[in-house]
């Protein structure tokens, strides 16, 4: 990669991680409403399936769903205003922090039902080999999702179909507070994902470059039209399933060690300094620029104006 | 009798509900929790509403069962054991979910006893957990009870206080029909006194908040809380409502309603969910039809919009009905000539 991209990528990277680690801090002063899942740890899964795509191909995305839409290209400030619940924001307030949505750069949504956005990404798939456009449809989701009836049938019918669609399994190891060792039938999702007679893969999900590098093999099986692709990427979260959540089911230390020997920021950061593609005081740079950029987030989301009650009304259909 | 809240109150009637009749069983996401997990801590949160804590410890693995995220097999599952002489109690973590398994729901419980001619027996209970007024927004907020309630073969039940919620579900449990049993999120942590022991509230019997001669209100579930403080409130300026709450919405308690609207000749229903094909809608045909001839005014409603649930606080809040809504109905309907 050339030293340009790598920027971009850390700095995509840094981005997700100072938006929920801020927002972590955000919420405990009670004036962010609602369910926020936080994505902190899992960066280097979002930033390398999205930083393979073009912005013409599609995600949709799931409940933790800030890292996927900042690594494929949302607007921060529109997002930061939107979990505020802020006319301005992304979705107007509509939606929130599950719900965030933004067609222009082929982010179809987040979304709060698990197992939702599986068949959604198929017909995206579907509809870009129709027009022969050659956009490829990601579908993220979670270890627990990937038990989801949904996904499974979306999965046939991709393979059935031999849709352009990849199926992205992010293994964080919980789905809320079950285990995925538990809920997981199959020896592993990636075993379960091949049985549907698709190619599916797996990549050490804090690794930005094996998830980069496994995803464009992916895309590039999915655009020869050859059929979906299955891609589980082993990876962790550092704070609850939802802010709130009292993590009973981590063991001891767990994400202190996680967040010290296998933190995908620190790991970029080792990779790249290590080989003398960019230098500390390069990184150094993109950190102060995110976090000023996240500091004017917070800001104008904090002081922006709120929707007005009839805004209750729009939206609801383009005519009626 | 001691004071508890709805969680408790629920996580009581399941305790002892389990320990009365072995075929009880409960299952769903997350009921015990830890399952699979580093810390090995099971009961690492006994549901995420609490009110399924402690019963694994006590009745095993075998009757209290942790799911994978996969509701179409939770609710057929809950419902094939229950075809064949379990009373499974299912959960829901969240009634918007009965979009994910409404072919079990709908065509497969609703549906067996009068398809199999009076054979079949499926004593399910769904606890569905539904509300808005937590900013979940659109996906984890409807109240979803009127669907339901569309569907013969369903018993609908909506506790809105922790004695009823105890009575109601242990009649849940025990009744020989599928109930679907929705408790409101928002209405957890209300507290009130709850009788020790066995209890039973029978189904089909509303309750009459507050008595007055002017107007009949009906309200479902929480807003029956919202529609106490109108009525007070309007009640000092005069105006006296009868205040019903009906606890199940499927039986319906169409006897207190109608009677109560031939006294006073005027009714407004609150319901939480948007207008069309509600509980609301249904009341005022019901009532349309029934008490015609005693109608002295137009019947109001007083709903949500028909629009999907909004996210931010402000948009929630003029979402929902509240106290100044149902009190500017009610004035409505009383000063109609
Ligand atoms: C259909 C449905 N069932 C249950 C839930 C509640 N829920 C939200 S997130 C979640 C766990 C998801 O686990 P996983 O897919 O591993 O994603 P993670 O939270 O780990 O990112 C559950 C059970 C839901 N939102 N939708
Ligand atoms: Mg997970």
């Amino acid at each position: 990669m050339e030293k340009q991209d790598l920027l971009r990528v850390y700095r995509s990277m840094k981005t997700i991680r100072e938006f929920e680690e801020r927002l972590h801090l955000e919420i405990q002063t009670g004036e962010i409403a609602g369910f926020t899942h936080l994505y902190s740890g899992q960066e280097a899964s979002a930033v390398g399936v999205c930083d393979a795509l073009s912005k013409d191909d599609y995600i949709v995305s799931t409940h933790r769903g800030h890292g996927h839409c900042i690594a494929k290209g949302c607007d921060v400030k529109g997002m930061m205003l939107e979990i505020y619940g802020r006319a301005g924001g992304l979705c107007k307030g509509k939606g929130g922090s599950m719900h965030i949505a933004d067609f222009d750069v082929g982010m179809m949504g987040a979304n709060a039902i698990v197992g939702g956005g599986p068949p959604l990404a198929v017909g995206a798939a579907i509809a870009a080999g129709i027009d022969g456009n050659g956009n490829v449809a990601v579908a993220f989701g979670g270890d627990g999702s990937s038990n989801q009836g949904t996904v499974f049938e979306a999965m046939n019918l991709a393979v059935v179909l031999k849709a352009p669609a990849l199926f992205v399994f992010e293994n964080n190891g919980y789905g809320e507070h079950t285990g995925d060792e538990y809920a997981v039938g199959a020896e592993s999702i990636q075993a379960r994902s091949a049985a549907f007679g698709m190619l599916s893969l797996a990549a050490d999900g804090n690794d930005f470059f094996d998830v980069y590098e496994k995803t464009a093999q992916a895309l590039e099986h999915a655009r020869a039209g050859r059929g979906p692709v299955s891609l589980e990427l082993q990876t962790q979260r550092y704070f609850g399933h939802f802010e709130g959540d009292p993590q009973k089911y981590r063991a001891a230390g767990e994400v202190e060690k996680a967040r010290q020997e296998d933190d995908c920021l620190l790991r970029f950061r080792a990779r790249v300094t290590g080989d003398g593609s960019l230098t500390e005081a390069e990184l150094d740079a993109v950190d102060a620029e995110v976090l000023a950029l996240i500091d004017e987030a917070v800001a104008e989301a904090r002081q922006a104006p709120a929707p007005t009650p009839d805004d209750v009304l729009t939206d609801v259909y383009v005519s009626y | 009798m001691p004071v508890m809240n709805v969680r408790q109150a629920i996580n009581e009637t399941l305790h002892q509900e389990m320990e009365r009749d072995e075929n009880v069983i409960v299952l769903g996401e997350d009921v015990s929790g830890g399952a699979g997990t580093p810390s090995g801590e099971r009961e690492a949160i006994g549901g995420i509403w609490g009110t399924t804590g402690g019963l694994l410890p006590k009745f095993g693995e075998k009757r209290v069962i942790d799911t994978p995220i996969t509701e179409s097999a939770i609710i057929g599952a809950a419902a094939g054991a229950s075809l064949v002489g379990k009373r499974a109690v299912a959960e829901l973590m969240f009634a918007d979910f009965i979009g994910v398994c409404m072919d079990q729901l709908f065509n497969q419980i609703a549906k067996f006893r009068y398809m199999f001619g009076g054979k079949a027996k499926c004593p399910v209970v769904v606890r569905l957990i539904y509300g808005a007024g937590m900013n979940s927004a659109a996906q984890h907020s409807q109240a979803l009870y009127n669907m339901l309630t569309a569907v013969p073969g369903l018993k609908v039940v909506t506790p809105t206080n922790a004695a009823d919620a105890k009575g109601l579900l242990t009649t849940a449990i025990r009744d020989d029909d599928p109930v679907m049993f929705f408790e409101h999120k928002a209405l957890y942590t209300k507290k009130c006194e709850v009788p020790e022991g066995e209890y039973l509230v029978p189904f089909g019997e509303a309750q009459l908040l507050r008595q007055g001669d002017d107007v009949s209100v009906v309200a479902i579930g929480r807003m029956a809380y919202f529609a106490e403080k109108a009525v007070d409130a309007l009640a000092e300026q005069g105006i006296g409502c009868d205040l019903i709450e009906p606890r199940t919405l499927s039986p319906l308690d169409e006897d207190s309603i109608i009677d109560s609207v031939e006294k006073t000749g005027r009714l407004v229903v609150v319901d939480e969910s948007p207008p069309r094909c509600s509980i609301a809608s249904d009341l005022a045909g019901i009532v349309a039809g029934k008490a015609f001839s005693s109608l002295k005014a137009p019947i109001e409603m007083v709903t949500a919009p028909h629009t999907p649930i909004p996210f931010a606080r402000e948009l929630e809040r003029a979402y929902l009905p509240g106290p100044d809504k149902i009190s500017a109905a009610i004035s409505k309907a009383a000063g109609y000539r």
